[in-house]
């Protein structure tokens, strides 16, 4: 299973964040939200100055691309956990 | 009658400071998912503080002769309710304000497709996500987990 997170960052700064983290997996970075608002996960003006940012959401894709699993949460402080992804990812074919 | 020195009500400080703190490391520890999917931690300081609160008050009240207080504890008190009123907005309001996403993709649905870069500037598709090999295995990974997130702005 591939993990990639997906944020309104711009690129340098997930770099900075993926280094101090040591986070090995694929950060992408979406400015204008663009894909953020394809997948319906805009959370208008919600960001530090009020920036259009993403609400947290995760994802969990097969290997032809069709969703398996989905945590959109309720309460932005809580997000999915890794033992959840992980768990979700076993029972993919 | 001799004015006898009226002790020092330390319980309405002690109560006041663990409000205040019980409130001030909500984003320390949100840092830790024991923590922050349910605060326990900062609840037991915001009850542990309205409890010598109370106790403080009780005494600057109930027994004026022997304790001092009476106003640092109703400032104090107060004081404390409005911080537990800002706890509460926050833990049970406004973390909750998130957008329906109803057209969030389902699940049986097949994820749109997209092109973003990725730290180094590199255009990265879905489609090269799902079927490029993983550099571990040097297989093709038996799916891709998306995870959006509020990032740093």
């Amino acid at each position: 299973m591939r993990p990639v997170a997906i944020s309104v960052d711009a690129p340098e700064v997930s770099r900075d964040l993926r280094r101090k983290a040591g986070y090995t997996y694929t950060f992408l970075s979406d400015p204008k939200a663009e894909v953020i608002r394809r997948y319906d996960l805009l959370h208008a003006g919600a960001g530090m100055n009020g920036q259009d940012i993403a609400r947290p959401a995760e994802f969990l894709l097969d290997a032809s691309g069709v969703v398996r699993w989905v945590n959109l949460t309720e309460d932005y402080r809580v997000r999915a956990r890794p033992e959840q992804m992980i768990e979700a990812a076993k029972a993919l074919p | 009658m001799a004015i006898t020195e009226r002790r020092w009500n330390w319980h309405l400080w002690a109560g006041f400071l663990f409000c205040l703190a019980g409130f001030a490391t909500l984003p320390l520890f949100a840092r830790f998912p024991v923590t922050r999917d349910v605060p326990w931690v900062n609840f037991l300081f915001l009850v542990a503080g309205l409890a010598l609160l109370v106790l403080g008050l009780r005494r600057a009240f109930g027994q004026p002769e022997q304790y001092r207080g009476k106003i640092a504890g109703s400032i104090l008190g107060t004081l404390s309710l409005l911080v537990l009123g800002a706890f509460c907005f926050i833990v049970f309001y406004q973390t909750r304000q998130l957008p329906a996403s109803g057209g969030a993709p389902r699940i049986g649905q097949t994820a749109p497709e997209f092109v973003l870069p990725d730290t180094d500037n590199h255009p990265v598709s879905l489609s090269a996500l799902l079927s490029s090999p993983l550099s571990q295995t040097r297989t093709s990974p038996k799916g891709v987990l998306l995870v959006f997130y509020r990032g740093y702005w």
